[in-house]
């Protein structure tokens, strides 16, 4: 099963954790991206994800199946969040399951990766003096 | 023939408008269209070096050529997840 979301409306971690869980699977994981409350020692007050929404949910289909192929995966779900996020929520999940956890760990990883590096998304950090769209690799 | 940009994050700050509707001749290359828009455009050239473009929501070379009704997107640096 593969499925995978992009929405505005918070994402439920627990709902997606047990949506993935499977009779055939040892190993259960999920990545949950926070926003976090510092950058560089500035306070971050909330984040705005902008997205190119039509295609970040085929790249995050085509990370997900290549998930799939590569890995004995049960599941896979991946949701991200768009628009105003606060610090402290999750902006996004990935959850899998698999036969055994080394294949898990690995697939996780790699689905994370590979979101970073593809999806069409883009976090605007706000600050009490201002905003600044992230540049990668910050 | 008739296509469609589309500016996110950066690239719709820089532009000051999320989408624009472009005319420009047949078997044009991506590369050429991005270099209509960056002449209509200039404050974008700095951001180009770095940019990411997709044809009809898919990631594109700038040698592909467009054809009429494709949907062009300027795709600054990624930060999702």
């Amino acid at each position: 099963m593969i499925r995978v979301d992009v929405r505005e409306q918070p994402l439920n971690v627990a709902a997606l954790q047990a949506e993935v869980g499977r009779a055939g699977a040892g190993a259960v994981l999920s990545f949950v991206g926070t926003v976090r409350n510092d950058k560089g020692g500035r306070r971050v007050l909330h984040i705005d994800y902008d997205a190119y929404v039509p295609m970040a949910r085929r790249i995050l289909q085509s990370i997900a199946a290549d998930v799939a192929r590569r890995w004995p995966t049960c599941a896979v779900v991946i949701e991200h969040r768009v628009g105003h996020v606060e610090v402290g929520q999750a902006s996004v999940v990935i959850a899998l399951s698999t036969p055994h956890r080394a294949d898990g760990f690995a697939a996780l990883r790699h689905a994370i990766e590979a979101l970073k590096r593809d999806a069409p998304i883009w976090k605007r950090e706000y600050f009490e003096d201002g905003s600044v769209w992230v540049q990668e690799g910050s | 023939m008739e296509v469609e940009i589309l500016f996110f994050a950066q690239a719709r700050d820089l532009v000051g408008r999320a989408s624009l509707r472009l005319e420009v001749p047949p078997g044009l290359r991506l590369a050429e269209v991005v270099e209509t828009i960056a002449a209509q455009h200039p404050a974008l050239r700095p951001a180009l070096a770095s940019m990411r473009f997709a044809i009809n929501e898919e990631f594109a070379t700038v040698q592909q050529r467009v054809v009429a009704g494709d949907r062009i997107a300027f795709l600054p640096p990624v930060s999702g997840g």
